[in-house]
């Protein structure tokens, strides 16, 4: 039996702020004007894209207890840059990573529905959590939340705006002036809630959306995470792995935890990044990238790079000569605040990072370049076609968020070169098929609220 | 006569309760963006300079203080930044204010969300701040234990001083959503290749508020507006409301109903003005409900009561609610805001039959000639309140 082809699922992820993204080159643009963002999604609906997709972040980071000054900071309130992004867009969805700590379900939830409401059912909502202290100097609460009920909440946050979501049936809002009725019941939106984290009753503003449950992205791979994912939560779960002898297990385990939780086979997709660098040759592509990732790691990007492991000042430590020989110092207060720890382990990670730097001869921008510079997907527009529809084919995963180290116009080569090799390949719609986000990623229709909400 | 500013708030299917039963009402398209949009583009035409969007986190009801039962009234609303929002690169030269309630909401993310509406509006930005808090919204959020209201609870002093209190709680929010709009200089971004350097750090700043309902840090994630200070506005009825009007808003909405009362408002909140060291920066708008072209009685029958309102209803011919509008400019306000009695009708009369009798009349210029919102109100765009001061 031929298994039959896979749609690629692709999201086109706006950068900003961090070191990927390149503000020196010349045809870096604004990383506020919505003139950027307009560009960025209309160039992937343009190239059939499923969604657009923002990210997060609630503090400026710091070093040293001084604002970073080195990458582009400045983002614009993702909720409503997505609203307007509705305006200039017509089939595209559009995703924002949300807060579940310093922000209320009830709001959230309700401006998650609103923003379906006005896009047509285009709205999704990347579930993170944090606990951390330094983001909660901005909000009322402080560093309220111990790390450890961090999915306790976001898990309960989630039951809240689903029942929110789920709060108005379908055929609650009449709006018939010949019989009187605006609404069915008197009661349409009614809710309560009480958990660990919340206790909260009412009744909701917004009617069903289109989408009923607008889609719930996630990341996280540890098992609780995994399972949250395959269970009650999410559509769909960003993946980390991009060798295939990773990915496969990865998705495996998602779809087996999916079925055990009686979840129909494909409702939870997996997504991982994805960067690329095009060439008319291979060589002009490794070429490309070795120059785009020296304007992405400068001597002094690297240094601080680095820092995020070592948790020392390394301004001292020339960047073309060898690597700190110094310990790490984890214990130590944070030299960078305000960005994700990706390393748990300091120590093995710069045991590691030696080794790697000893074998190839690295300086220390040249194992930065090769640690933080890396891109998935290298070559010639064929090549990355190739192996981008490969990886899905083989259940390394259902697609990918596609990212560009240039605002706002990186993706634009990606959607002239490699979208209609994908669509001659028969992996990528050339027309979307329906109106909805569910619709792009041919998620199932959320269950109705009559069959889910007693009463 | 000088000229004075022609605003119109929108709610809903209007501002009478019965307002969606009405041939011309489209009801069912209440929480669609094209319904938006068109009321938008009909009050773009009449040239206006701004619309207002209503909002509250709680559901409305005939009861002020409990969500009632009711299935004869529009139930339902989006959230009005977001609706501003989606509305703003469909249209060119409006100015976009929509509510935000203020008592559990962070400051933070209002002023992110109205710094970016002002980015997506290419500096048409506003915000009606409300304090609300009471009632059916603490539930909602769990956060806070407030007691219950009602009529008779109103007016005991423990009730009377939460109620002061959350003005003051207000005042701070708004003081916080201000300071983190001047938290970047609007000349931070400096992309200097030769040092590396993407922001002058020292043009951004930490605001460091400590209140006593809340801290916020700063700065802002989101860089200076193009307003530098998108307007803020508010709604009120009383001296307290005017005093944080009059410290911290650029626009209050204020409900006289007759040219006696509108005297008095006036003086009290120019006194408030004055106490506050604000003379002549706060623009004074009297709020009218108007009925043009839709059939007030009518209404009131579907509805089975008469309208009652906490703004002066005018029900008539364009040139009588030119008259009013005439007197009260005579008075001393700088504008007016209309809520249409029914949409998109009454607004398609201010549109195309009030504007042109106010215009000939000479109280209101239809034209766009600034291009920002606090431009077409008169104000100048603001230096950062950082600009000069000690940096880190």
């Amino acid at each position: 039996m031929t298994k039959p082809r896979k749609q690629i699922i692709l999201g086109h992820y706006l950068g900003g702020v961090n070191h990927s993204t390149v503000w020196s080159d010349p045809a870096a643009g604004s990383q506020i004007d919505f003139s950027s963002f307009r560009h960025a999604a209309q160039t992937a609906e343009r190239g059939k894209f499923d969604f657009f997709f923002l990210a997060e972040g609630l503090v400026l980071r710091e070093r040293l207890g001084r604002i970073f000054d080195q990458d582009v900071i400045g983002r614009p309130d993702t909720l409503t840059v997505l609203a307007a992004l509705a305006e200039v867009t017509d089939h595209i969805g559009l995703v924002g990573t949300l807060n579940s700590t310093f922000n209320e379900p009830y709001e959230l939830a309700r401006q998650l529905a609103s923003l379906d409401h006005l896009s047509g059912g285009r709205a999704g909502w990347n579930v993170v959590t944090s606990s951390d202290a330094f983001t909660g100097r901005n909000f009322r609460r402080g560093g309220f939340l111990k790390r450890e009920d961090r999915y306790v909440r976001a898990q309960e946050f989630l039951a809240v705006v689903r029942q929110l979501w789920d709060s108005w049936a379908d055929d609650d809002l009449v709006a018939d002036p010949q019989s009187g009725h605006f609404v069915r019941r008197g009661d349409a939106g009614s809710f309560a809630f009480a958990g660990q984290q919340f206790d909260v009753s009412g009744r909701f503003t917004v009617p069903r959306s289109p989408q009923g449950q607008p889609v719930i992205l996630q990341a996280g791979v540890s098992a609780e995470g995994r399972e949250f994912a395959a269970g009650g939560g999410p559509d769909a779960i960003f993946s980390p792995y991009h060798r295939l002898a990773e990915a496969q297990p990865f998705y495996r385990d998602i779809q087996e935890r999916a079925k055990r939780n009686g979840r129909q086979p494909g409702s939870v997709k997996v997504l991982p990044g994805g960067s690329f660098v095009l060439g008319d040759t291979e060589a002009d592509a490794v070429e490309r990238h070795r120059e785009i990732a020296r304007a992405q790691i400068t001597g002094r990007g690297a240094q601080i790079l680095l820092e995020t492991v070592w948790n020392r000042d390394l301004s001292g430590y020339d960047p073309d000569g060898p690597l700190p020989d110094v310990d790490p110092d984890p214990d130590a207060p944070p030299v960078i605040q305000g960005r994700a720890r990706i390393h748990q382990d300091p120590s093995a990670t710069v045991a590691e990072w030696r080794a790697i730097a000893e074998e190839n001869k690295y300086s220390l921008r040249e194992l930065a370049i090769h640690v933080f510079g890396h891109v998935e997907f290298v070559g010639t527009p064929t090549q990355v076609a190739d192996r981008l529809d490969e990886f899905v084919q083989n259940d390394g995963s259902d697609g990918f968020i596609i990212g560009s180290h240039l605002t706002p116009t990186g993706l634009d080569e990606f959607v002239d070169r490699v979208v209609p090799l994908l669509q001659e390949r028969g992996s990528l719609r050339t027309e979307y098929e329906g109106t909805t986000l569910r619709d792009n990623l041919g998620l199932p229709a959320p269950a109705r609220p009559g069959d889910r909400v007693a009463g | 006569m000088t000229q004075l500013h022609l605003a119109v708030a929108l709610d809903g299917a209007g501002w009478h309760p019965a307002a969606w039963r009405s041939p011309d009402a489209r009801p069912a398209e209440l929480f669609t963006a094209a319904y938006w949009k068109s009321l938008v583009a009909d009050a773009e035409r009449g040239k206006l300079d701004f619309v207002t969007i209503e909002d509250t986190l709680t559901i409305q009801s005939a009861d002020r203080f409990a969500a009632d039962e009711r299935t004869d009234q529009v139930r339902g609303r989006l959230d009005a930044t977001l609706v501003a929002a989606r509305v703003a690169p469909a249209s060119a030269s409006i100015g976009l204010v929509p509510v935000a309630t203020t008592t559990h909401t962070e400051p933070f993310h209002v002023s992110k969300a109205i710094a970016t509406l002002d980015y997506v509006s290419s500096g048409r930005a506003g915000v009606q701040i409300r304090g609300g808090g009471l009632g059916g919204e603490v539930a909602l959020f769990g956060r806070r234990d407030f007691p219950e209201l009602s009529w008779e609870a109103l007016q005991a002093p423990e009730v009377q001083q939460l109620i002061a209190e959350l003005f003051d709680e207000t005042a701070d929010f708004v003081d916080v959503v201000r300071r983190l709009w001047d938290s970047w200089e609007d000349d931070a971004e400096i992309r200097d290749a030769a040092t590396g350097r993407f922001i002058d750090r020292d043009k951004l700043h930490y605001i460091d508020f400590h209140g006593r309902w809340f801290s916020v840090r700063g700065p802002s994630i989101t860089p200076r507006p193009p307003q530098g200070q998108p307007l803020v506005t508010a709604l009120g009825h009383s001296t307290v409301p005017y005093r944080l009007a009059a410290r911290q808003a650029d626009v209050v909405f204020v409900t006289p109903l007759d040219a006696a009362g509108g005297r008095q408002i006036l003086n009290e909140v120019r006194q408030e003005t004055a106490a506050a060291g604000r003379g002549g920066e706060l623009r004074v708008f009297a709020d009218l409900l108007v009925f043009l072209d839709s059939d007030k009685a009518q209404l009131d029958e579907w509805d089975g009561a008469e309208l009652r309102s906490d703004a002066r209803i005018v029900a008539g011919t364009p040139a009588e609610l030119a008259d009013t509008i005439e007197e009260l400019g005579s008075i001393g306000y700088d504008g007016v805001r209309l809520r249409p009695g029914v949409l998109p009708t009454d607004l398609t009369a201010i549109a195309d039959r009030l504007v042109p009798e106010l215009q000939r009349r000479g109280l209101f210029q239809p034209r766009y000639d600034e291009p920002t919102l606090r431009g077409r109100l008169g104000f100048a765009r603001p230096a950062s309140r950082y600009l000069e001061g000690a940096v880190r």
